[in-house]
């Protein structure tokens, strides 16, 4: 069972976690990833104010379906459901959320990492920062395209 | 042909979406990127670095390369910075 939701409202990580569960005896392991909107980064710059998410509306989860297909032909998953939220977010909010399920943990880690990885660098969204002296659109990084590509 | 931006690329052309008449000779994704970088000043703006923006063709990633070959919809935009 893959699902994909793009969304602007918050999401609930444990409920999702619980629906790829509910009745099932075959899953042996629940791997949840939530990515939030934080405050500082390492540089040590103006505090984030606000982060403000844009994204392709129809392509953004047409992407995403295709990588959580990806990730199933490449570990044996049992389900898989990715929200990814859009909209102006504050530090402490929800962006995205990743879990996977599977019978054993290591294909429910690996395959929640690789989603993570290649959805920063192939899912259309845009982070515009809002910081006390300035509005800015977020650079790519490469420790992020790195990151993707070491999944071959 | 439906044309879209995203992101800096929306602000630096100064419009979310067009319908563009692409011309005879523009075949691939760069060919139509450097026609519209001829558009005006932010189009100019927008492709100075015509390897710094992304394409999607029908809603899937493309390369410079990538022919036009019948596509309704074409977005540009930078590297993409979700998660």
């Amino acid at each position: 069972m893959f699902t994909v939701r793009i969304q602007s409202e918050d999401f609930d990580a444990a409920a999702e976690a619980a629906a790829l569960t509910r009745g099932r005896t075959d899953v042996g392991a629940v791997v949840t990833f939530t990515g939030l909107c934080r405050a500082q980064d390492a540089t040590g710059g103006a505090p984030l104010i606000a982060l403000t998410l844009e994204h392709y509306p129809g392509m953004a989860e047409e992407e995403i379906r295709r990588l959580i297909e990806e990730a199933g032909t490449r570990w044996p998953l049992l389900g898989a459901t990715v929200i990814h939220r859009y909209g102006r977010m504050v530090p402490g909010d929800n962006i995205v959320l990743v879990v996977t399920t599977s019978s054993h943990r290591g294909a429910a880690f690996a395959a929640a990492e690789f989603l993570m990885d290649w959805l920063k660098t192939r899912a259309p969204f845009w982070k515009l920062e809002e910081r006390e002296d300035a509005s800015s659109w977020v650079a790519a990084k490469d420790t992020d395209d790195e990151a993707a590509e070491r999944w071959g | 042909m439906k044309v879209l931006y995203f992101a800096w690329v929306r602000e630096r052309v100064g419009r979310e979406t067009e319908e563009i008449a692409v011309p005879e000779g523009v075949t691939t994704v760069a060919d139509l990127a450097a026609f519209l970088k001829g558009r005006g000043e932010g189009y100019a703006r927008a492709f100075e670095n015509p390897r710094v923006v992304r394409a999607a063709l029908d809603r899937r990633h493309a390369k410079p390369d990538t022919p036009l070959a019948g596509a309704r919809e074409v977005a540009f935009f930078p590297p993409m910075t979700g998660g």
